[in-house]
C-alpha cells in the first residue's frame, strides 16, 4: 500500500541517560510538506531527528519513514548535518565532499561517471556549480551548508532532512537557501530542524512544535499565545519581516 | 658518491642496507596510514596501540624462552596486541563515548606494564631499550619481506575503499546513513595503522614510532589540499626523514631512531613556524 504520509510517528517515547526527551509522541508529515521543527534547546529536536535517521531507537513506540523502517528508508532519505561538526581543515575538495551522497550504490564505493554528473548537477542546483575542485574549508558558511545539501540532493531523496540550516550564515545566505529549498520542495518533502521560528513561519508550510510532548500546527496558527506554550514562559514578541508578504504576519 | 656505493657492497654494512630498505618501503604505509591517523586526529589512539604492542613483544619472548615455542618471535606478539588493543580502542571510542581518553590512556599504560612483567618473570636478559626505542642491528630480511607484504596489503586495501574510507574519515555519521559500515571500516582503519605501527618499530621504538607516522603527515597536510597528494606527500616525507636519519646516525655515530625523530620533529617545527612568519607578514 502506498501512504500518503512522509513520516509517522505513534507514542514514541525516548529517555536519554540524563532524563526523558520525547513523551508520547504522535506525529503525521504528509508527502510534499515543508515543515520545521522548532522548539528550546534540549526539548528534544535534534531527537526527533536522529529517530527520523533511525540513527537512534524509540524506547515505546514506532517510527515510520516513506511507508517503512527508518533502517530501511535511509538510502531514500537525504540528510545535512550542521557544517559546525564537521573538521574544516579535512583536505576534501567539494566535489569529494558532494559524491559522499552517491556511496550507497555499489561494494566498493567508486564513483562512476553518471554518480559524478549528479554530483555537478547538484552542485550547480545550490548554485555552486563552479565550485567543484575548490578546498572544502575555502567556503564560507554559508557555501558550506549549501555543499552539504547538494551531498544531500545527488541521492536523489524522497524526504530532506537539514539540521539548523541558518545556524552559522548571514542572513543573505539564508534567504539564497530558503528560496533555493522552497524550489526543491515542489519536488519532495522537506523538513527543518530551526530556533528561528520568526523567520521560518515565512517559507515552510507547518510547524512542529517540540518540548517533550509534540505539537504539529498550519504556519498561519504561530501567534504569541502558541508560542508561549512552546516554550513554557512570557515572551517580548519582536516583529522581524524578512520580506514582505501578501499573507501578512500572524504576530501580535 | 664511493660511501655510498661502498654502503651497498660492503658486507659488513649489510645491518644499514636492511635498515634503509625497511625505512623506505615501510614509508609507504606510514604515509598512506599516517594521513588518516591525522585528519581522523586519531594519533591519540594509535600511541596507545603502539605502546600496548610492547605487552605482545613481552608476551612473545616469554612464550619463545620460558616455554620453548621456538617459533614465536617478539614482532608476532607485538602484531597479535596491537591488533588486539587495534579493536578495543576502536569499540571503546566508538561506543564509551564519555570515559573515552580515560580507558586509552589505561589500554596505553597497561600494555607497557605487562610487557615489563612478562620480560621479569622470563630467564636471561634482554636489552628492552632496543624494544623501546629501535635498533636496526635487529633487522633481518625477513623483515623487509614482511614490510613488502604489508604494503601491498595496505596500499589494496585503502585504494580498493578508497571512497568509503574517506567518508568515513571525514563525515562517520553521514557514511552510516549512506549505507557504508561506519564501524567497521574504522576499526578496519584501526587494525591497519596498528600493523602498520609494528612495521617500524625495529627501526625506532615504540615509544617514537607515532611521531614517524603522524608528522610526515601533519607535515604534507600543510601543503595539500586533496587526500590522494597529501598520501603521496607524506610518503616522501617520510623516506627523507627515515634515509636521512639513518644517514646522520651512521656518521655521526648515534642511535638512528632518535635522530629520524628529531629530524622530523625539526622539519614540523620549521614548516609551521615558517607558515607563521608568513601570514603574520601578509595581515602586516
Amino acid at each position: 500500500m502506498k501512504s500518503d504520509n512522509a513520516i509517522v510517528l505513534r507514542d514514541v517515547s525516548f529517555t536519554y541517560n540524563r532524563g526523558p526527551v520525547l513523551h508520547g509522541v504522535n506525529l503525521c508529515i504528509k508527502k510534499g510538506d515543508f515543515a520545521a521543527i522548532v522548539g528550546p534547546n534540549g526539548g528534544g529536536k535534534t531527537t526527533l531527528l536522529k529517530l527520523f535517521l533511525g540513527l537512534l531507537k524509540p524506547d515505546t513506540g514506532t517510527v515510520e519513514v516513506l511507508g517503512t523502517s527508518p533502517g530501511k528508508s535511509r538510502l531514500k532519505v537525504g540528510y545535512m548535518p550542521q557544517h559546525a561538526t564537521l573538521d574544516m581543515h579535512f583536505p576534501v575538495t567539494v566535489m569529494d565532499v558532494v559524491l559522499m551522497g552517491r556511496l550507497g550504490s555499489n561494494f566498493w564505493g567508486w564513483y562512476s561517471s553518471d554518480d559524478r554528473k549528479r554530483a555537478e548537477k547538484a552542485l550547480k542546483e545550490v548554485n555552486l556549480g563552479e565550485y567543484t575542485r575548490n578546498h572544502f574549508s575555502q567556503l564560507s558558511g554559508g557555501q558550506k551548508q549549501r555543499v552539504l545539501i547538494a551531498r544531500a540532493l545527488c541521492s536523489d531523496p524522497e524526504l530532506l532532512l537539514l539540521d539548523e540550516p541558518t545556524s552559522n550564515i548571514d542572513e543573505e545566505s539564508e534567504q539564497a537557501l530558503f528560496s533555493i529549498l522552497k524550489e526543491l520542495n515542489t519536488r519532495m518533502t522537506i523538513l527543518i530542524v530551526s530556533h528561528d521560528i520568526g523567520f521560518t513561519s515565512q517559507v515552510v508550510k507547518s510547524v512542529i512544535c517540540v518540548n517533550r510532548r509534540v505539537n504539529i500546527h498550519p504556519t498561519s496558527a504561530v501567534n504569541g499565545a502558541l508560542i508561549k506554550d512552546i516554550y513554557g514562559g512570557d515572551f517580548k514578541m519582536i516583529r522581524h519581516d524578512h520580506r514582505c508578504s501578501e499573507g501578512g504576519h500572524f504576530h501580535e | 658518491m664511493n660511501d655510498v656505493l661502498n654502503l651497498f657492497a660492503n658486507p659488513d654494512l649489510v645491518f644499514l642496507r636492511n635498515a634503509l630498505l625497511v625505512g623506505v618501503l615501510a614509508s609507504v604505509s606510514f604515509g598512506v596510514i599516517g594521513t588518516y591517523v591525522v585528519t581522523r586526529r586519531i594519533s591519540y589512539l594509535a600511541g596507545a596501540i603502539s605502546h600496548s604492542a610492547f605487552g605482545g613483544i613481552g608476551a612473545a619472548l616469554y612464550m619463545n624462552k620460558a616455554l620453548g615455542f621456538s617459533s614465536v618471535q617478539p614482532i608476532h606478539g607485538a602484531i597479535v596486541s596491537a591488533l588486539g588493543a587495534a579493536v578495543i580502542t576502536g569499540l571503546v571510542s566508538l561506543y564509551a563515548k564519555e570515559r573515552e581518553d580515560t580507558v586509552i590512556g589505561a589500554i596505553w599504560a597497561v600494555g607497557m606494564a605487562a610487557g615489563l612483567l612478562f620480560i621479569d618473570i622470563t630467564p636471561g636478559y634482554f636489552e628492552i631499550s632496543s624494544f623501546l626505542f629501535g635498533d636496526i642491528l635487529l633487522i633481518s630480511s625477513q623483515d623487509i619481506a614482511m614490510v613488502v607484504i604489508l604494503d601491498l596489503v595496505i596500499l589494496l586495501i585503502t585504494s580498493l575503499f578508497f571512497n568509503k574510507l574517506l567518508a568515513v574519515c571525514f563525515d562517520q555519521e553521514y557514511a552510516g546513513l549512506r549505507g557504508v559500515n561506519s564501524s567497521g571500516f574504522y576499526i578496519l582503519l584501526l587494525c591497519l595503522t596498528a600493523l602498520t605501527i609494528v612495521l617500524l618499530v625495529r627501526i625506532v621504538g615504540i615509544v617514537m614510532v607515532i611521531a614517524l607516522l603522524t608528522l610526515p603527515s601533519a607535515i604534507a597536510g600543510k601543503f595539500t589540499s586533496s587526500m590522494g597528494t597529501m598520501m603521496l606527500v607524506s610518503i616522501l616525507f617520510c623516506m627523507f626523514f627515515n634515509v636521512a636519519g639513518l644517514g646522520v646516525s651512521y656518521y655521526a655515530g648515534v642511535s638512528s631512531g632518535p635522530t629520524i625523530i628529531v629530524i622530523a620533529g625539526l622539519t614540523y617545527l620549521t614548516v609551521i613556524s615558517i607558515q607563521r612568519i608568513k601570514t603574520l607578514v601578509q595581515n602586516g
